[in-house]
C-alpha cells in the first residue's frame, strides 16, 4: 500500500517480537541511553521553507530528521529556554504536571504508540520525563543539587532529536490522563514541547502546509472560495441524482440565522463528503435559515499542533465571520480536535462572543444552555435534540445493509464529554450497532494513531502501529459481531480511519454519523431510494427480485 | 542497579548519622531539639512556598479530564463525577481522588497478544497498594497526636482504638504498622519487577520509599522490641508543642534515628515528588468543572494576536468571488 510501511505480516511479527516492556523487556535499560533512530516510516517530513515564511516561523531551511546536523538556530538552547520559562509563568498546569508525577506507572500501558511500538519512551511518564528532566536541570529546584539523583539532563542537540521524535508520537489524546491519579494530562507537555520545537524551526510540513492554508484561504486544504462553493455544488447534484431532492446551501450569506462550520476534509475528501451530504440532507430536510462561509471554511485547526498564538489566530475567524454575517449562532460539524478547541479554548481566546444570540433551535425551541457562552453548538446535540423531539423522518432500515460500530474520538471523548448524543443518534438512524471492547470506548477510547497533525503518509508505520490498538478493538466486533462499519464525528478519523482498516482489518468502511443520517432521512419529494449516497445498494430497497 | 542501591545508601547513612552522633557524642540536644525545630521550620515554609508558586501561577484554560458525559440536554443523564457541570461537582471528584484514588481503580493492564491484538485485565493492585500505603500513613500520624497532647483529641481516640483492635501484644499491636511497612514493600518490589515500572523509577522514587520503611521500622523497634522510655519521649515532644527548648532526657537512640529520619522526611517533602499531596488538589484537569462552553473562562494573559480578516480575503479573492456569484462587500 504505502512504501512507507511493511506488509502486514512483517509488522505484524514485528510487533510480536520486537523487545517490549510489555513483555518485560529493556528491564535493566536506562530509557535515557536508547538510541534515537529516524529511519523511513518514522518521521513526519518537516516544513518547506516557503511555508515556514508565509506564516512568520522561524528557521526555514531545508532538512530532513535522518540529517546529522539539523541546522538549529544561533542561540537554539537560550530560546527552548526562555520558551520554557516563560510557559512555566503562564500555566498553573505545566507546572504542576512537571513537579508532582510519582511515576507511579498507572499510564504507563495506556498509551496507543506504547502498546504499538514497545519503546519506553513512548510511555507517557516518561514522555513527560523527556521535558522533565531537562526542567529540572535547568531550573531552580532544591532537585538541582542533586543532579544525577534526580534524574536531570542536559539540553544537546540529541535532545531535541528526541524530543521531535517523541513529541510527534503523542496524539494528545489525553488517554492516560484519565487514569493518572494526579490527572497529568501529558498533552498539556506535548503541547508546549512542540512548541518550543517550532521556535526553533523543528517543525513538521503536514501540520504546517495546513495552517498556511487555513491562514490564506481559510481551510486547511487550501480551496479557494470558487472553488469551494463548487465543491459543495457538486455534491448537491449528487444529492439530486440520488434522492431527486434538490438541496439549496448558501454562502456567505448575511442575515442567516446559523452559520454552519465544519471540517474542510467534509467538502473535499472521501469518505468525508458524504458526511456532508449527510448534512444538507438534514438541512434541508428541517428547512433550516443556515449559511456556509468560504472564508470561515475550517472546523480543524492544525494551529493547535504548532502554537497557541496560531490556534488563537486560526480560531478568530469564526467569531469574526458570524459578527459579519449577523448570524444568531454557529454550529459546528463533525470533527475532534476541532471540538477540543472551540469546547476548551474559543471562548477563552477569542470571546466574549457578545454579538451573537444563546442558541436556541428554530424547529424544537430547544435552548442549548450547556453553548451559552461559547454560541456553539455541536452536530450531534443538534440532531439528538430533533430527533428526541420527533422532527425527523427516519427510515433506519435503509441502512440496514450496514452492521455498525463506533469510535469515540479522543478529543470530543476526553476533551469535551460527548458520549451519548452520537450514540443516541446512530441508534435512530441504524438497526445493527455494537459497542467495542468496554476499555476501548468512551473515555477509554483508542486514537486513530494519526491525531494531532501526523496523518502524513510518510508517517505510515508509526500511524499503523499507533493505530493498531483501535484496529485490534474493531477487529474483535467484527469477528463477534459481523460489524463491517466503523462510524465516528471526527475529520480526521474519517481521513485516517479507512487507511488503517484496509491495513489491519479489510472489508471495514469508515462513516460520518451524519452520512448515516442522510441515508435514513425521508425526504419530501424524494424518489424511491435504492442505494446509499455511496451509491452502494440497500438491503431490501433494490429492485423487485433481488431484495437480497 | 545503582539507582535503587544509591537511595538506600543514603537512608542507611541517615539511620547512622544519629545513631553515633547520639550515643557515642552525646548529641542529644541537637538531634533532639535542634535538628527537629529546623526540619518543622523548613517543612512549613517549604510547602506553603511551593502552594503558593503553584498558585500565583494563572491556570489559562478550562482543561477538564471529561470522563463522562457532559452535562447538555436536558433527558440526557450526565455524570457528576467524572464530567463535573458546578464547582462543587468538581471538587467532590478532587476530593474522592484524594481519599479513594478514583483514577486509579480504572487501572487495567494491557497485554499483548498473538494476533498481534491487545486485551486489557483488570488490575487493582496498585489502587488497593497505594490505598493501603497513604492511609496507614494517614492512621499513623493521627495516632502520634497522643505525644503532642495531654489527651488524644475526641475525633483520633476511634481511629486508635480501631487500629488496635487486634490486641496481640503488649503494647497492643497497631494494624496499621504492618500495613504500612506491607505496603511500602509491595511497591517497592513493585517497581523491582515490572519491567514498565523499573524503566521508569529513578532514585527520587526509591528514596522516599525507603525513607518511610525506615522511619516505621525504627518505630517498630522502639514500641515493640527495645521499648524505648515513652514516658521521658512524650516529655520531649509535650515540649515541641509548648515551644520549649529544654534538652531531652535519657531516650535509646533508636528513638534518635525514627526522630532524625523524620526530620529528613519533612525537609525532603516540600521539594520532592512527595508534594504531589498538594498537587492533587490543583490538578486543573480534575478541579474544574465542564462548563467552558456555558460559562467563559477568563486566561489573565490572553494576547492580542493579529489574523487574517474578512477584508484582507475579500480583497485578495474579490474577482474570483464574484464569477462564483458570492456576495462581497466591496465591488
Amino acid at each position: 500500500m504505502s512504501k512507507y510501511v511493511p506488509r502486514k505480516e512483517l509488522l505484524a511479527k514485528d510487533i510480536l517480537d520486537r523487545p517490549s516492556p510489555l513483555k518485560g523487556d529493556h528491564a535493566d535499560k536506562e530509557w535515557w541511553e536508547m538510541p534515537v533512530e529516524f529511519r523511513e516510516g518514522n518521521w513526519c517530513f518537516p516544513a518547506k521553507p516557503d511555508v515556514l515564511q508565509e506564516v512568520g516561523f522561524p528557521n526555514p531551511r531545508k532538512w530532513a530528521a535522518t540529517d546529522e546536523d539539523w541546522q538549529l538556530p544561533e542561540g537554539w538552547e537560550k530560546t527552548i529556554r526562555e520558551g520554557l520559562r516563560s510557559w512555566l509563568k503562564r500555566s498553573r498546569s505545566l507546572k504542576l504536571y512537571l513537579d508532582s508525577c510519582v511515576r507511579c506507572g498507572a499510564c504507563a500501558d495506556k498509551c496507543h504508540f506504547f502498546l504499538g511500538t514497545g519503546d519506553p519512551r513512548n510511555m507517557p511518564v516518561v514522555r513527560a520525563e523527556l521535558l522533565r528532566s531537562v526542567y529540572r536541570n535547568d531550573f531552580p529546584l532544591a532537585e538541582k543539587i542533586l543532579k544525577g539523583f534526580s534524574g536531570s539532563r542536559k539540553l544537546t542537540r540529541e535532545l531535541i532529536k528526541e524530543w521531535h521524535m517523541f513529541f510527534y508520537q503523542c496524539t494528545e489524546c489525553r488517554r492516560c490522563s484519565v487514569f493518572c491519579p494526579l490527572g497529568i494530562d501529558t498533552a498539556e507537555i506535548t503541547m508546549v514541547a512542540r512548541e518550543l520545537l517550532n521556535t526553533i524551526g523543528v517543525n513538521n510540513n503536514w501540520i504546517l502546509a495546513p495552517v498556511a492554508n487555513c491562514n490564506r484561504t481559510g481551510n486547511h486544504l487550501g480551496i479557494e472560495p470558487h472553488t469551494f462553493v463548487q465543491n459543495i455544488e457538486s455534491l448537491v447534484d449528487d444529492i439530486e441524482e440520488l434522492t431527486g431532492v434538490q438541496v439549496n446551501p448558501t454562502f456567505n450569506r448575511k442575515g442567516a440565522e446559523i452559520l454552519f462550520i465544519t471540517p474542510s476534509g467534509d467538502v473535499f475528501g472521501d469518505p468525508g463528503v458524504y458526511t456532508m451530504m449527510g448534512y444538507l440532507l438534514l438541512f434541508h430536510h428541517i428547512g433550516l435559515d443556515y449559511t456556509i462561509s468560504t472564508y470561515a471554511s475550517e472546523g480543524g485547526n492544525f494551529g493547535m499542533f504548532t502554537s497557541n498564538e496560531m490556534m488563537k489566530k486560526l480560531n478568530a475567524k469564526m467569531y469574526h465571520e458570524a459578527e459579519r454575517l449577523k448570524v444568531k449562532w454557529l454550529l459546528g460539524g463533525e470533527c475532534g480536535h476541532m471540538w477540543r478547541v472551540v469546547h476548551q479554548y474559543m471562548s477563552t481566546m477569542n470571546g466574549p462572543a457578545d454579538f451573537l444570540e444563546k442558541p436556541v433551535s428554530p424547529i424544537t425551541g430547544t435552548k442549548f444552555t450547556n453553548a451559552a457562552a461559547t454560541k456553539m453548538v455541536h452536530i450531534a446535540e443538534f440532531t439528538a435534540d430533533l430527533i428526541h423531539n420527533g422532527k425527523l423522518k427516519l427510515d433506519p432500515s435503509r441502512n440496514d445493509h450496514l452492521r455498525t460500530t463506533f469510535h469515540d474520538s479522543c478529543n470530543v471523548a476526553r476533551g469535551m464529554g460527548m458520549f451519548e448524543e452520537p450514540r443516541y443518534v446512530l441508534n435512530k438512524v441504524c438497526n445493527v450497532f455494537h459497542e467495542m471492547p468496554e476499555n476501548t470506548i468512551r473515555e477509554q477510547t483508542f486514537c486513530c494513531g494519526s491525531g494531532s497533525g501526523i496523518n502524513a503518509e510518510e508517517f505510515m508505520e508509526m500511524r499503523m502501529r499507533g493505530g493498531l490498538p483501535r484496529a485490534n478493538a474493531v477487529g474483535q466486533v467484527r469477528k463477534a459481531h459481523q460489524v463491517d462499519s466503523l462510524v465516528t464525528i471526527c475529520a480526521i478519523d474519517r481521513a485516517s480511519l479507512p487507511t488503517l482498516m484496509r491495513y489491519w482489518n479489510p472489508g471495514v468502511s469508515v462513516y460520518g454519523l451524519h452520512e448515516l443520517v442522510g441515508n435514513a432521512l425521508v425526504m419530501k419529494g424524494e424518489k424511491k431510494r435504492t442505494v446509499d449516497l455511496r451509491e452502494n445498494p440497500m438491503a431490501g430497497f433494490g429492485e423487485e427480485g433481488d431484495d437480497e | 542497579m545503582k539507582k535503587v542501591l544509591m537511595p538506600l545508601a543514603i537512608v542507611l547513612l541517615l539511620c547512622l548519622i544519629p545513631y553515633v552522633a547520639v550515643r557515642y557524642a552525646g548529641q542529644s540536644y541537637l538531634f533532639g531539639v535542634i535538628v527537629p525545630y529546623a526540619a518543622a521550620a523548613l517543612f512549613v515554609s517549604g510547602v506553603l512556598f511551593r502552594l503558593f508558586d503553584w498558585l500565583r501561577r494563572p491556570v489559562p484554560f478550562r482543561i477538564t479530564t471529561t470522563a463522562g458525559q457532559e452535562k447538555t440536554l436536558d433527558w440526557i443523564p450526565y455524570s457528576r463525577l467524572d464530567s463535573p457541570a458546578t464547582p462543587m461537582q468538581a471538587w467532590v471528584r478532587v476530593l474522592l481522588e484524594v481519599f479513594l484514588f478514583r483514577s486509579l481503580f480504572r487501572n487495567n493492564k494491557a497485554e499483548l497478544r498473538e494476533g498481534p491484538g491487545f486485551t486489557f485485565a483488570s488490575s487493582k493492585w496498585l489502587w488497593l497498594g497505594g490505598l493501603a500505603f497513604h492511609w496507614s500513613l494517614l492512621v499513623i500520624g493521627l495516632r502520634h497526636a497522643r505525644f503532642f497532647f495531654v489527651e488524644l483529641p475526641g475525633f483520633i481516640v476511634p481511629v486508635e482504638v480501631a487500629d488496635r483492635f487486634l490486641d496481640l501484644t503488649l503494647p497492643a499491636f497497631y494494624l496499621t504498622d504492618a500495613v504500612v511497612l506491607a505496603a511500602a514493600t509491595f511497591l517497592f518490589v513493585r517497581r523491582l519487577r515490572d519491567a514498565k515500572l523499573r524503566i521508569i523509577s529513578l532514585p527520587t522514587d526509591y528514596f522516599p520509599l525507603f525513607l518511610i520503611g525506615a522511619i516505621a521500622v525504627a518505630g517498630v523497634l522502639m514500641r515493640y522490641v527495645t521499648k524505648a522510655d515513652i514516658m521521658t519521649i512524650k516529655a520531649l515532644t509535650m515540649g515541641f508543642s509548648e515551644m520549649s527548648f529544654e534538652p531531652p532526657g535519657d531516650i535509646a537512640p533508636v528513638f534518635y534515628v525514627h526522630l532524625f529520619l523524620v526530620s529528613v522526611l519533612a525537609v525532603y517533602f516540600p521539594f520532592s515528588k512527595l508534594m504531589h499531596m498538594g498537587a492533587i488538589f490543583l490538578s486543573p484537569t480534575r478541579n474544574l468543572c465542564n462548563n467552558s462552553r456555558q460559562k467563559r473562562h477568563v486566561n489573565p494573559w490572553n494576547r492580542a494576536v493579529k489574523f487574517r480578516t474578512y477584508a484582507e480575503y475579500e480583497d485578495d479573492y474579490r474577482e474570483k468571488m464574484k464569477k462564483a456569484g458570492l456576495p462581497v462587500e466591496k465591488e
